[in-house]
């Protein structure tokens, strides 16, 4: 390791300090995530009484919850690390952002299809074009734009910078779309909303395994974060390496 | 700025295509619809304003590419990056010349193809309104994605995918109004909105795409 | 051992089924890429050591 480090210093100083630190982590993190999500979800799935106005369906707020609280404050993540990328040109901040899309198209994923599949007992049918659900899809087709992005351009270093500032742009524009849709639907039906707010209905019976829950799905994407991050600073080195064994 | 305005205007128009490309989309997808939907005069007249905004968006991003894109293979955006002119007005410029080419034809067509969709009477000022007062940040955002992908190579499906995403404020905006207008209610606060996220567009997101362009050129 | 899901079984079912499918197939695939990438860095880096 020593050895290797001395070749450039400078360049690789961050990336194996983090490589040091998050391999210390990750078993961690990683049991801490499966044993959360294993207690919250059996627990969730197993040992709670079924609501009196909504049954059984009551126990899908333990994906769905997580999930939607994830797929947006994944975005937000990503957010931030562009930003560090931009102003401070540190690799490991890039390459976090680029980690953390694929598990937010997960986890937005997730929340659509729980979604759907409880809207259909609940409101009667799979899709309805509430604020709420309207929003993620947006989000969603973000997401998808980003990796997109990611995956199109060679050079890794413009790559970095043309999605970090797509991130920026995107945030705003959804916030935008966000409060356009609100104003949109409203337009349509006025006060017919769909939406139910998680935390209005939940009694304690609900709410402490969907905490469990909700820690198993942060845990989960740390420990996604750090494998994915390892994963890329990896690929870059050996791009690296492969473009000096070229120039020799 | 001028000579490379009235540049970009003749090139689009010289080119063949570029120019009346998108207008003859926009009639296409407006003639599509009814076979799509059926011909009840009533079922139209309810979806014009909304066909129309569509199919005007659509035919705004089928000549995005262009944008930059031709400037980009000869070289002259390289020349065109190290004039005195800032890449801001330079992008500003060129946003200006797509929405000039594409956006003033298709704002200016539009009551023609309602007539197709028997669009209400009230529906087609507030159509031409709309449309115009949307357009030009259809363009601005669609300079963005272009400033975006001009290095890749086949990036036409990727600007989509990038560029419609962000068309959804004004496009909802934007229809909204036409709607309430062939409706008969009341279209200010839409007009307004629309209006904001126009001049918002214009005021900050050359920044941005003359950013990106820097990021591409380098 | 199975609670009683009455007549929204089916919703409940699938959303956890296809829920927990999404989440194993983002950290398979995540496992898989980060296994693959270590054996190629240490291909290369072997080659390197082997040459200087």
């Amino acid at each position: 390791m020593e050895q290797r480090a001395t070749a450039s210093l400078w360049e690789w100083a961050n990336p194996v300090k983090f490589l040091r630190l998050s391999g210390w982590l990750l078993p961690w993190v990683s049991w801490g995530a499966a044993i959360c999500l294993a207690v919250g979800l059996v627990w969730g799935f197993f040992f709670t009484p079924d609501d009196f106005r909504q049954g059984s369906t009551v126990k899908i707020i333990y994906l769905h919850v997580p999930a939607a609280l994830m797929a947006i404050n994944i975005w937000i993540m990503m957010l931030v690390t562009s930003l560090i990328w931009v102003i401070r040109r540190h690799h490991v901040s890039a390459l976090a952002a680029k980690a953390a899309a694929p598990v937010g198209v997960v986890m937005t994923a997730i929340a659509l299809v729980t979604g759907a599949l409880w809207g259909q007992p609940m409101w009667g049918t799979w899709w309805a074009w509430d604020p709420r659900l309207t929003s993620f899809l947006i989000l969603f087709l973000f997401y998808l734009g980003y990796v997109a992005l990611w995956e199109a351009i060679e050079n890794p270093d413009t790559a970095a910078d043309l999605t970090a500032i797509l991130c920026l742009v995107g945030s705003v524009f959804a916030l935008l779309s966000r409060y356009a849709v609100l104003f949109w639907n409203q337009g349509l039906h006025q006060g017919a909303s769909l939406s139910l707010d998680a935390e209005e209905n939940v009694h304690d019976v609900f709410y402490i395994p969907l905490l469990v829950c909700i820690a198993g799905f942060v845990l989960l994407f740390v420990a996604l974060l750090l494998l994915r991050t390892r994963t890329e600073i990896r690929a870059r080195r050996i791009k690296a390496l492969q473009a000096r064994e070229r120039a020799a | 700025m001028i000579a490379l305005l009235a540049r970009d205007l003749r090139l689009a128009v010289r080119a063949g295509g570029g120019f009346g490309l998108g207008l003859a989309f926009f009639l296409i997808v407006t003639v599509l619809v009814p076979f799509g939907v059926g011909p009840e005069t009533e079922l139209l007249a309810r979806i014009a304003p909304g066909i129309l905004w569509i199919g005007a968006l659509l035919a705004c991003l089928l000549s995005l590419d262009r944008i930059l894109a031709l400037d980009w293979e000869d070289g002259s955006l390289d020349l065109l990056a190290t004039a005195p002119l800032p890449l801001e007005a330079l992008v500003s410029l060129k946003a200006l010349a797509h929405w000039i080419t594409t956006g003033l034809p298709l704002v200016l067509v539009a009551p023609a193809l309602g007539v197709l969709l028997s669009l209400p009477a009230e529906g087609y000022l507030w159509i031409l309104v709309s449309l115009a007062l949307g357009t030009p940040a259809l363009s601005v955002i669609g300079t963005f994605g272009a400033a975006l992908t001009v290095g890749i190579k086949r990036g036409g499906l990727l600007l989509s995918l990038l560029v419609l995403p962000l068309y959804v404020p004004t496009l909802i905006f934007g229809a909204e109004a036409a709607r309430r207008g062939a409706e008969g209610f009341s279209t200010a606060t839409p007009l307004a909105l629309l209006a904001g996220i126009t001049f918002g567009t214009i005021a900050l997101l050359p920044f941005a795409s003359a950013a990106v362009l820097r990021i591409n050129l380098r | 051992m199975m609670p009683d899901l009455g007549k929204y079984a089916f919703a409940v079912l699938a959303s956890y089924g296809s829920s927990l499918a999404l989440l194993a197939v983002i950290v398979w695939a995540s496992l898989r890429r980060a296994r693959r990438i270590r054996a190629d860095l240490e291909k290369v880096e072997a080659r390197r050591d082997g040459k200087s």
